[in-house]
């Protein structure tokens, strides 16, 4: 062949093209490298890898350890019995309302002579199972709002956000302080319930988000295009990969729960059955003694601040480890 | 995958064709919007075992043509005319779930990024085995070993060790691979690709590319691949369609096509693709680009960028001609230098 004629040329291209593509040997076919990793090494086990060394992570998780801890210990290590008036001989409605500390009482009592520490101690119980039970349930009907929305798409999509637009446009302390007076007799429950439908619309409104950001990812219409059913690419595909902000949410929304239902006891819609105590319920009993005993009002208040603390550290460096722009 | 008879590759042109698509027509409409029609009346067989390229630059329709092939375009905010028959069925007729059941048993598709085509937080192995546990009615335990051969047969080294592997932890061409292997899990007879070595580096392409061509002659796999790298094509397709604005422009057989481009557009791509010999030319690109275009109702489209018009190009719009295998939708075609 003759470099003169074009023809000829033109098909030495095309050989030559195929070659740099097509034409590649069985040698080369073999992959020659891979990305040096360990199997099984997951999104949690990466993120995991980076919390470790994360301080901040470190002295939230710690907190809220230390709290859950307590909680469930606590019935075994407080001195006394919560719920029983020990110093109540030496309350003085006129001159000495609140009993002040003395041997076997470090902290005092309470106006009723329960002393101070155990109900402190044993308050973290049912503090925590007001934030884990209301957390839960505002995620719960979270995840089912969400998924309607926005897994269907279309009018229920439409309804259920337009619900829970409207939710969201009421302040969530007024919203909790509405419902919780619902109730004809508060009791825990009704405390918990309110609470958690503050966080309905804002689980709802996140999910949705991120699962119509899903909707229109590529790994999606790969598994469309493999024939996955449509439940299947809704749980398996989309939801697993949606799901990430909404467990650091649920961290956050754990410190936001107790604080709120303390300021529903705070404001007096709060469980009145005090003989199991909770911090919110104790602040709440302390304000009428707030000027001459502060200190009624001011340790469970720092309990609450140290445990929400906990708690949104924790949430903050678990959004950061998760963050897919931060992995690789 | 064993089960699938190997087609004879001498006899495939004799075949009746597998895919039939005629006049595919597919227009975007939004509200307040005037209509966009990004598929302009596109017809192209594929018979079993071969392999046809659609080719073309951004925005010319390729992709749009395979998602409406697939019936993965959205559900709304579109309108899809035409036949694409397979088989005897037409896909743009079936219901959503006869479709589903077919895609990824009957038709396949691999995409461009391997990465963002994996679940990220799904391992490897279990992508695989869900096409088989979906249209082959299999328990995930069953269909392990067989995951684990197909990433064998793809060229993924220690396939046992990778099942487990989640995509983040393999490399490029390794996911890529993997792709492969969820698209052939059920030995589909039409695969379609989508430019599947765009987002890989050179070496990696000329080894998917390989794999592609040994996979698709074993099987016999018909195989439509879409791509705007004319080195893809040259290396891979039995027939080349040149795709323009929505429309094929040119068609033929591989070498005819690059040896004789008619088309002043194949030819322009042809003369702008690099060159590293001592020809020492410097590049020549298509000036302008798609935003030129002119509508097809009333010109050639091609008419502003092309290196030859002549007057009726921008009064009259070209018909697609057939003579001896090729077609070409030109008034004044390139010289056969011969």
């Amino acid at each position: 062949m003759s470099p003169a004629n074009p023809m000829n040329r033109r098909k030495d291209r095309i050989d030559e093209l195929a070659a740099t593509s097509g034409g590649g040997t069985a040698t080369l076919v073999r992959e020659a490298g891979a990305v040096d990793e360990k199997p099984g090494v997951s999104l949690i086990a990466s993120a995991w890898k980076r919390l470790r060394r994360n301080p901040v992570f470190l002295i939230g998780a710690t907190i809220s350890l230390l709290f859950v801890v307590l909680a469930l210990v606590s019935p075994f290590i407080a001195p006394h019995d919560p719920a029983v008036g020990y110093l109540l001989d030496k309350v003085r409605p006129q001159s000495n309302p609140v009993p002040g500390p003395e041997p076997g009482f470090p902290l005092g009592a309470d106006d009723v002579g329960r002393d101070l520490l155990s109900r402190l101690i044993v308050g973290s119980q049912q503090t925590l199972l007001v934030g884990v039970v209301a957390t839960l349930f505002g995620l719960a009907g979270g995840l089912v709002l969400g998924i309607l929305a926005g897994a269907f798409g279309g009018w229920v999509d439409a309804l259920v956000m337009r619900v829970v637009d409207v939710l969201l446009s009421i302040p969530s302390l007024l919203l909790a302080f509405s419902i919780a007076a619902l109730a004809t007799r508060a009791t825990q429950l009704t405390v918990i319930i309110a609470v958690a439908a503050v966080q309905v619309p804002i689980f709802a409104r996140l999910l949705r988000g991120s699962l119509l950001a899903q909707r229109h990812s590529d790994h999606v219409l790969a598994a469309r295009a493999l024939g996955v059913t449509e439940r299947a690419v809704v749980f398996r595909h989309m939801l697993p990969n949606a799901l990430g902000p909404v467990i650091v949410q649920s961290t956050l929304v754990l410190a936001t729960s107790i604080i709120d239902a303390a300021a529903l006891s705070f404001l007096g819609l709060g469980n009145p059955n005090d003989r199991r105590p909770e911090w919110g319920q104790m602040l709440g009993r302390a304000q009428q003694y707030i000027y001459d005993s502060p200190h009624l009002a001011v340790y469970p208040a720092l309990c609450i601040i140290f445990v929400a603390l906990g708690f949104t550290l924790m949430g903050e460096s678990l959004r950061e480890a998760l963050d897919p722009k931060s992995r690789r | 995958m064993t089960a699938t008879a190997t087609t004879p590759r001498t006899h495939r042109h004799g075949d009746e064709p597998l895919l039939s698509v005629r006049d595919l027509r597919v227009t975007f409409t939004r509200q307040g919007e005037e209509p966009f029609t990004a598929v302009d009346g596109v017809s192209f067989d594929v018979r079993p075992g071969q392999t046809v390229g659609l080719v073309g630059e951004s925005g010319c329709g390729k992709s749009v043509t395979s998602l409406a092939i697939m019936g993965l375009l959205p559900t709304r905010g579109n309108r899809v005319e035409g036949t694409a028959t397979f088989d005897g069925t037409d896909l743009l007729r079936l219901s959503g779930s006869d479709m589903r059941d077919r895609r990824g048993r009957d038709i396949a598709m691999i995409f461009q990024d391997p990465l963002s085509s994996l679940n990220p937080v799904v391992p490897v192995g279990r992508q695989v085995t869900e096409v088989l546990e979906r249209h082959r009615g299999m328990s995930r335990k069953a269909a392990t070993p067989l995951a684990r051969d197909l990433l064998q047969r793809v060229g993924i080294p220690d396939p046992d060790r990778r099942l487990k592997d989640y995509p983040h932890q393999m490399s490029g061409g390794m996911r890529q691979r993997a792709l492969i292997a969820m698209a052939l899990a059920c030995a589909p007879r039409l695969l379609i690709a989508d430019e599947p070595t765009t987002a890989l580096d050179v070496t990696i392409q000329a080894q998917i590319l390989s794999l592609l061509k040994e996979l698709v002659q074993d099987t016999g796999t018909a195989l439509v691949m879409i791509t705007h790298d004319l080195g893809v094509v040259a290396g891979l397709c039995d027939e080349v369609n040149v795709l323009y604005g929505g429309r094929i422009v040119e068609r033929g057989e591989r070498h005819e096509l690059f040896a004789e481009p008619r088309h002043p557009y194949t030819n322009g791509l042809l003369a702008s693709i690099p060159r590293l010999d001592s020809e020492r030319a410097p590049l020549t690109p298509i000036p302008g680009s798609v935003s030129d275009n002119l509508p097809w109702t009333s010109a050639c489209a091609f008419a502003p960028r092309c290196s030859q018009p002549v007057e009726v190009c921008t009064r009259q719009t070209p018909a697609l001609e057939e003579s001896a295998g090729r077609a070409l939708r030109c008034f004044n075609p390139v010289e056969v230098t011969r």
